[in-house]
């Protein structure tokens, strides 16, 4: 076996094992779109489980973004004379790219890792194989609820990551950049102003556009790596890495292919 | 009602089942025995058709476990009840849940049938009193007996049991070989049981196998197996335990 045979069988292979097993993960829920009614109740509770218990940490990371933003953009724009700028450079680097990537990410570290410890877990202890034992249709009873859930889930909480992201820019504008408030406001809301789709402003829809697809990619791809845990604890260990891992990595690279194909 | 013709099986290059045949007649229970790791959770796994295998036949109630797939194998699973080793319950589930599961979502039955099912399953073996505790809070061989009447709920034809005792205390593993051999008179399902235990073997076993390097070494009652002069039964019986 020559040097590019062995990597490309170590590398390559597993990963693309890997992605098409996420790929039919992901049409397994698309296909199944219609068991909403059948799975409500579960439905309602993960997002419970994704949303309310990874809120706080979504608006206190991106709450410090806002400020970070603000301080940083403020200085440099201060020497070209420029700081009233900062709401709209503030608002639109939290609207289209910092909230929906920074939730995005917070997503991934706490829920995309509890899905596939949860489900790796229950691999590796053989309750998804008493369940195919059982007959029971895997993708609709464990898995949909999860990626729908979050598919709902990421947006709103990037929405609220805006809200909070922009305040905390206004609190560093007043305190520490000397600008009035009402006016760092009246910047970020202008910077907003721009239609787009159904008149809504086209930086805010970007956002939710990309938070909806972060969402749906985190949920498949925790699920995925659950399912595909193997050899006990250290299995587990393995498949909750790769989650958040592979996870991140996503976000980034579809982050920049939806801001090309969006502002293009 | 099952059977298996010279089936093989290898994961990387290990060969596990090598020519394996058997067949179980309805009504029977069949037990195998075998060194550990020698592959009989293998064998069940075919039976179910989560593995298949890489030659031969295996043939459970008139349907080829090679060819079927889809909406066909998850009806004849139906059929089917399974045993996990360590019991396989649904950890966020309640005993009573974990019951349920498979009538509520295999079955269309009516919220009252499948209560009245779940408390008849659980009074079959002996847990009505704990069905809202949850898994984490019986003991094993309450796991055991749980997962028992969840293999149990759906009227299965045909039972499969991994290691029933595995786990267990000897008091707990006869009481569990004893609550199989009570269910297999009083349902008349065919059973398949792999065990380690000689005990298992003799209440469970209507016809007892010894299994080693993928194939069946001798079959007959369990009695005469116990007893025959086979070398390699004797090494097997009479080694010391741990």
């Amino acid at each position: 076996m020559t040097f590019v045979e062995r990597a490309g069988a170590k590398y390559l292979a597993p990963m693309f094992m890997v992605s098409g097993f996420g790929m039919s993960v992901a049409v397994g829920v698309v296909r199944r779109l219609p068991h909403v009614r059948l799975r409500w109740r579960t439905l309602l509770d993960q997002m419970h489980v994704s949303g309310i218990r990874s809120l706080h940490v979504v608006l206190f990371v991106n709450f410090f973004i806002g400020m970070i933003l603000a301080l940083q953009l403020g200085y440099e724009l201060s020497r070209y004379g420029q700081q009233e700028a900062v709401g709209f450079a503030v608002a639109i680097s939290m609207v289209r790219e910092m909230a929906p990537v920074m939730t995005a990410v917070v997503l991934a570290a706490s829920v995309a890792s509890a899905m596939a410890a949860e489900l790796g877990t229950m691999k590796v202890q053989e309750e998804i194989t008493a369940l195919e034992v059982m007959s029971i249709d895997v993708i609709s009873y464990l898995i949909f609820p999860r990626v729908v859930a979050l598919t709902l889930v990421a947006p709103i909480l990037t929405l609220l990551a805006n809200v909070v992201g922009i305040i905390g820019g206004g609190i560093i504008a007043e305190t520490q950049l000397n600008l009035d408030y009402g006016g760092y406001l009246t910047n970020a809301l202008n910077a907003l102003s721009d239609p787009g789709f159904l008149g809504l402003p086209k930086s805010l829809y970007s956002g939710i556009i990309k938070s909806t697809i972060f969402g749906f990619t985190i949920a498949v791809v925790g699920c995925a790596s659950g399912l595909q845990a193997t050899r006990g604890a250290s299995g587990v260990g393995n498949s909750t890495r790769a989650a958040v891992r592979n996870s991140i990595i996503l976000i980034i690279v579809l982050n920049f292919f939806l801001g090309k194909l969006i502002y293009t | 009602m099952i059977k298996l013709d010279n089936v093989s099986k290898a994961f990387d290059n290990q060969q596990v089942l090598d020519g394996l045949s058997f067949e179980v007649a309805d009504g029977e229970s069949l037990v195998i025995m075998g060194p550990s790791g020698a592959g009989k959770s293998v064998i069940l796994k075919h039976i179910i058709g989560l593995l298949q295998a890489d030659n031969g036949l295996v043939e459970v109630m008139g349907h080829d476990m090679l060819t079927i797939g889809g909406p066909q194998l998850q009806k004849l699973r139906r059929d089917m009840g399974y045993l996990f080793q360590h019991s396989a319950l649904i950890n966020w589930l309640s005993v009573f849940d974990n019951i349920a599961l498979p009538l509520r979502e295999t079955t269309s039955l009516s919220k009252s049938d499948i209560d009245d099912r779940v408390m008849e399953v659980l009074g079959l073996v002996h847990m009505q009193d704990a069905h809202l505790k949850f898994p984490a809070e019986i003991s094993g061989g309450m796991q055991k007996r749980v997962g028992l009447a969840r293999a149990l709920c759906t009227h299965p034809k045909v039972l499969l049991y991994d290691e029933p005792e595995a786990g267990l205390d000897p008091e707990m593993s006869s009481e569990i070989s004893r609550m199989i051999r009570r269910l297999k008179e009083e349902l008349g399902v065919t059973s398949v049981t792999v065990t380690h235990s000689v005990n298992c073997a003799l209440t469970v076993g209507d016809t007892l196998a010894i299994f080693e390097h993928g194939k069946i070494l001798l079959s007959g009652p369990p009695t005469e197996v116990l007893n025959s002069d086979h070398k390699r039964v004797r090494e097997f019986l009479s080694a010391p335990i741990d």
